[in-house]
């Protein structure tokens, strides 16, 4: 036991894995804010699409070759969000058929693009890492983690600022509109920070697990809890407590953190799903 | 007796699948308007537009003296809310207090007051924290009624508020209503199916693929049109055709 914590210890002077660890809380953080939200509204599906959007402009801004990816996968993200959210919308148009397709299609041709353009000798390494996001997490510079802070500082900010507002559309959307709440503003702006909050999982979780970060602590805290602001705060308790014991455990035993991270997710989920079956 | 709204000539649908068309009354303040018409005759459709919801796609519908489309509380058909919600019953309350907030991002003291008050009003006081999915159908719709009351004072709009009610809840509904409608002066426009809401009624707008009657209720009762409306109730072996 000493020797697993004197391992920790040891990893933890190198300045990488102590910005791992500060990213991946603040991810965990932010993704369970907007977590509980979008499984109410029925978005969780946007989160899906939108993080293989991120998947393929992160391949073309390999290919591209551009130093600050970020700079690609940013603004396709959020505009893809925009779309997806009207998609969603617009009830003729099957919505999660336009997201499937547009999700499974970002997917085929990013992998297609990485194929055929780059230059790496480890492709399938490379495609697996942006896809389970094995060791990008350990690798971030520290421009790259004050980018991580400057975006988290904004979706919590946005969050606490239009906390009743996200509430009362998440919770009858007709009733918002009709007392005059914008409502259709606020879709938007949740379909932004939920754009956000993916391309910031993906260095975490990599682009296939971001939807399990953002679904899970909200579907547990949802067991046990009642009201709105207890679901809020229980999930985002889990969410950064699942983060930092994945991150510690994959440090420990070498695993993939994405994977971990998720792993832990998925217990809390059955131990409050339990808790829930014996409270009722 | 200030009129509150004008609807004239309104035709009612979606995207140019005409519902309804030629609808043309008027509510004033303090007035309980009971909406009848046969199941798909347009009546949720005709709220809808009242609310902005659904575009007008003919005619017009104005807004009078301090009265405007924003202050109207609203108490919808089928609240799409997942039974899986997680939500206060205060929490829900306090929501409708949120068009008085403008930008400010949390409730003050006389936003939470008047949740509590509302809450008061209809007997939810001692529910405040308890889990809305949890709540009988009755304690759901006095909860909605709640948060309509929090976002006005002046005008409700309430679509089968006693469908899947049980006869007692839903007694107790149409008097909470008929109590806002007498000693708060609260204007209320209901849709229903039952004679009991009639009761309470002042005026009667019966819609089907045209407008086939608006007025005070007592000429409805002694109208071809509200014959034959009673005449069903009769049929089906209503006792409270007595109490109109
Ligand atoms: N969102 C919608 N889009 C298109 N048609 C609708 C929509 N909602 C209702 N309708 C149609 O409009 C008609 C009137 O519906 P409604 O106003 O709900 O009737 P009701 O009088 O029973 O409340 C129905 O034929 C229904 O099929
Ligand atoms: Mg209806």
């Amino acid at each position: 036991m000493s020797e697993l914590f004197n391992t920790l210890s040891y990893y933890f002077t190198y300045p990488f894995v102590r910005y791992a660890m500060i990213v991946g809380l603040l991810i965990a953080l932010c993704s369970s804010l907007l977590g509980v939200t979008l499984v109410l509204k029925r978005f969780s599906f946007i989160g899906d699409g939108l993080s293989h959007v991120a998947f393929g402009a992160m391949a073309v801004a390999a290919v591209v070759g551009v130093t600050n990816n970020m700079l690609i996968i940013l603004p396709v993200t959020v505009i893809s969000a925009i779309l997806l959210l009207r998609s969603g919308q617009n009830t003729k148009i099957k919505g999660d058929a336009a997201v499937a397709m547009i999700s499974v299609g970002a997917l085929a041709i990013g992998y297609l693009l990485i194929n055929l353009f780059s230059k790496s000798a480890n492709i399938a390494g490379d495609v697996c890492s942006t896809l389970f996001g094995s060791t990008s997490i350990l690798t971030l510079t520290v421009s790259e983690v004050w980018l991580c802070i400057g975006i988290s500082a904004v979706v919590i900010a946005v969050f606490l600022l239009f906390y009743n507002k996200i509430f009362a559309v998440t919770f009858d959307e007709n009733f918002s509109k009709a007392t005059g709440i914008r409502a259709n503003a606020y879709n938007l702006m949740i379909a932004v920070i939920t754009a956000l909050i993916i391309v910031l999982a993906m260095n975490l979780v990599g682009s296939l697990l971001i939807s399990a970060l953002i679904i899970f602590p909200a579907l547990s805290a949802m067991r046990v809890f009642k009201s709105f602001r207890s679901v809020i705060i229980c999930s985002a308790v889990i969410s950064v407590f699942c983060a930092a014991l994945g991150i510690i455990l994959s440090i420990l035993f070498s695993t993939p953190v994405g994977s971990t991270i998720v792993a832990a997710d998925i217990v809390v989920f059955f131990v409050f799903s339990l808790i829930g079956r014996i409270k009722s | 007796m200030s009129v509150q709204l004008k609807c004239e000539k309104a035709v009612l649908g979606y995207d140019n699948n005409v519902v309804s068309e030629q609808i043309d009354f008027s509510v004033s303040r303090g007035d309980y308007l009971c909406v009848l018409g046969e199941n798909g005759a347009g009546k949720s459709t005709l709220m809808k537009t009242l609310l902005g919801l659904t575009p007008l796609m003919g005619g017009s519908i104005t807004f009078c003296g301090d009265m405007a489309q924003n202050e109207i509380g609203y108490l919808p058909q089928q609240t799409q809310v997942q039974r899986d919600f997680p939500a206060s019953v205060r929490e829900i309350v306090q929501s409708g207090c949120l068009n008085r907030c403008g930008l400010r991002p949390f409730y003050n003291r006389e936003e939470k007051e008047m949740a509590r008050s509302a809450m008061e009003k209809l007997g939810i006081t001692d529910l405040a924290k308890s889990c809305y999915r949890e709540l009988s159908g009755g304690q759901q719709q006095r909860v909605l009624l709640a948060r309509a009351l929090c976002a006005t004072r002046k005008m409700l709009l309430l679509d089968e508020p006693v469908t899947g009610l049980d006869p007692k809840a839903a007694r107790e509904m149409y008097e909470l209503t008929a109590k806002l409608n007498r000693e708060e002066q609260v204007t209320i426009l209901m849709i229903s199916h039952d004679i009991n809401a009639i009761t309470y009624a002042t005026h009667i707008l019966q819609i089907g693929k045209t407008q086939q009657f608006f007025g005070t209720k007592d000429e409805y009762l002694k109208s071809r049109i509200g014959q034959a409306f009673l005449c069903n109730f009769g049929e089906e072996g209503s006792s409270d055709v007595g109490t109109l």
